[in-house]
């Protein structure tokens, strides 16, 4: 248990009458990801506000490299990295001034903060743009600034908050390209996400928590077993092919099977695998439809999420407001 | 290094900040000076003619003095905009994540201000030479008058820390830290003296804090014998201090816990 550089018993936080943590329990090995899944407003953020000493918890204890968050804040500070879900950088200093900046925040000698702000730059492709005020930069470009920030002193443990939220597809892979470099040098890395992909992508273990517990625990795989083996899954050629697809699956596999109706994917856990494969074939063969995509998988996150929470996660923020 | 001059060169990384962004949002300090000039205008030739001033003063003398005190009482906005917009920026727990002096994201934002409000002021007090104001209390009058100013922005300026962290958001951050002050400087005797107003309401204005701070810059700017300097300096700086350690404290109070 020694080598856990994160650690989280029992912490709880509420704000006026809502439980926003509801003791959460956290271990994070030196050197590992450790990737906090949930819906919008699960306590996420909340919990690692805990972590980094914005907000002291209302119960529990929290140990981040060695020291207790609450007893001594600042020895945590000098030790972490942070960046949160925006990019928290100074959008009228160019970019070499505000990683100056934060160089000199964390008591750097001038000569050595100007000496990293330039590294971290060239690191993250910021070079040519470095000059210019930070406004001017695009959203992918403001992220990868204000992770350079919390990179400035070359912190052991770095937590990453929403990391890749707002970013279109081709940032998100660059993001992740970074975190994974950043990982294999051998930080240890907290990182919030709602993205099940990216938490898939990126953690070797993953939290799922939900209204503020932890609602379950393990490896991607371990997560993905949870719900059940392998699943079934294709889809139709029109919307009213499903009601048939739906009754030809339910008697062959003796399950409900789930119904995408905007990509008109139809899927279901099955135990047998090729000999369910083929069943199902045949089922649908003799109900006269005609399916595409047809194969054997295992489960996504969502499926993990919608089976241990009862609904999808996006559903969640309609569902709070 | 010590806390103490950690608290010293993290406030001065603050500082500069700040000061960098005033001559690249150029539009906010110009529109910042446009309010004041125009105030000086309709006071000196609108209103003006109207005011009947206490013998022997010149209504220009009486009422630009009460412009320099109430173009320095709204730094309280710009105070409170910026944080609330450093907070809903996530700028706010970027900087109480690192190993920086808790005090050094208001002290920096203070200093900041009280050099741009001193610009103001100096541009304002051109503007009141070209109208025809005259400094008659010396160069040192004029000085510890001009301290006097930087000290109201301080004042000022406390309360609207408190304000921006505590609305957490720019636009209502920006109409909470002015709308009470246009009530608070007409109601004091920055533009017209006390006695012409009704009972009830000169026993506010002798009492609110912008009379007693312009009752102590025309002293310092005027000087007697139409403006005593004393007691009213002792006064306004009593309740400058005052509201800096009042409001300061709730500030940094509220700033450790958003």
């Amino acid at each position: 248990m020694t080598d856990n550089v994160i650690i989280a018993e029992g912490l709880v936080k509420r704000f006026g009458k809502v439980q926003a943590v509801n003791g959460v329990d956290l271990a994070v090995p030196a050197g590992t990801v450790l990737s906090v899944l949930g819906p919008n407003g699960a306590g996420k953020t909340t919990t690692v506000r805990m972590l980094t000493t914005l907000l002291r918890p209302d119960g529990g204890r929290a140990v981040v490299g060695g020291h207790d968050v609450a007893r001594e804040p600042d020895a945590v500070r000098k030790i972490i990295g942070l960046s949160g879900q925006y990019a928290a950088v100074d959008e009228y200093l160019t970019g070499r001034e505000n990683l100056d900046m934060f160089g000199r925040l964390y008591h750097l000698p001038a000569r050595a903060a100007r000496e990293r702000a330039a590294e971290l730059l060239a690191r993250f492709r910021l070079t040519e743009a470095a000059d210019r005020p930070a406004k001017t930069y695009s959203g992918g470009m403001r992220r990868r600034l204000d992770l350079a920030a919390a990179l400035v002193i070359r912190p052991r443990i770095l937590f990453l908050d929403e990391p890749t939220t707002g970013l279109d597809p081709r940032s998100r892979l660059g993001m992740w390209e970074v975190i994974r470099e950043l990982v294999h040098e051998g930080t240890t890395l907290l990182l919030t996400t709602q993205y099940l992909e990216e938490a898939d992508e990126l953690a070797d273990e993953i939290v799922i928590i939900d209204h503020g517990e932890v609602i379950a625990q393990g490896t991607s795989d371990r997560l993905k077993a949870q719900v059940g083996g392998e699943r079934i899954s294709f889809t139709v050629g029109s919307a009213a092919m499903i009601p048939k697809a739906s009754s030809a699956v339910l008697a062959v596999t003796d399950a409900t099977p789930e119904i995408d109706q905007e990509t008109l994917t139809v899927s279901a856990p099955v135990a047998g695998g090729t000999r369910s494969l083929v069943a199902v074939v045949n089922a649908l063969d003799a109900a006269g439809i005609e399916a595409h995509d047809l194969g054997l998988r295992r489960p996504t996150l969502d499926e993990v999420f919608l089976s241990l929470t009862g609904r999808r996660t996006e559903d969640e923020q309609e569902e709070r407001d | 290094m010590s806390t103490a001059q950690y608290v010293l060169s993290d406030s001065w990384e603050m500082t500069k900040r700040h000061l960098r962004q005033i001559p690249r949002i150029p539009e906010l300090f110009f529109f910042s000076l446009i309010q004041p000039i125009m105030f000086v205008l309709l006071f000196r030739y609108v209103f003006g003619g109207a005011v009947r001033t206490p013998p022997g003063i010149d209504y220009v003398q009486y009422m630009m003095v009460g412009i320099f005190a109430q173009s320095m009482t709204f730094a309280t906005a710009g105070i409170s905009t910026g944080l609330a917009d450093d907070l809903q920026k996530g700028l706010i727990d970027r900087f109480r994540s690192l190993p920086m002096a808790r005090s050094a994201v208001l002290i920096g934002r203070m200093g900041s201000d009280l050099v741009r409000n001193l610009f103001v002021a100096i541009v304002m007090i051109g503007v009141g030479l070209l109208v025809g104001f005259r400094f008659t209390n010396g160069f040192w009058g004029g000085l510890f008058g001009i301290a006097m100013l930087g000290l109201t922005v301080l004042a000022f300026g406390s309360i609207g820390a408190w304000i921006g962290l505590s609305v957490r958001n720019a636009e209502t951050a920006n109409i909470a830290g002015m709308v009470w002050l246009f009530p608070l400087t007409f109601t004091s005797n920055a533009f017209v003296p006390v006695q012409t107003m009704p009972g009830w309401l000169q026993a506010w204005a002798k009492v609110n804090p912008v009379s007693i701070i312009v009752d102590a810059c025309r002293g310092l700017f005027i000087g007697p014998p139409q403006f005593a300097v004393f007691p009213a300096v002792w006064q306004a700086l009593a309740w400058c201090v005052g509201l800096i350690a009042v409001f300061g404290f709730l500030a940094v109070r509220q700033y450790k816990r958003v």
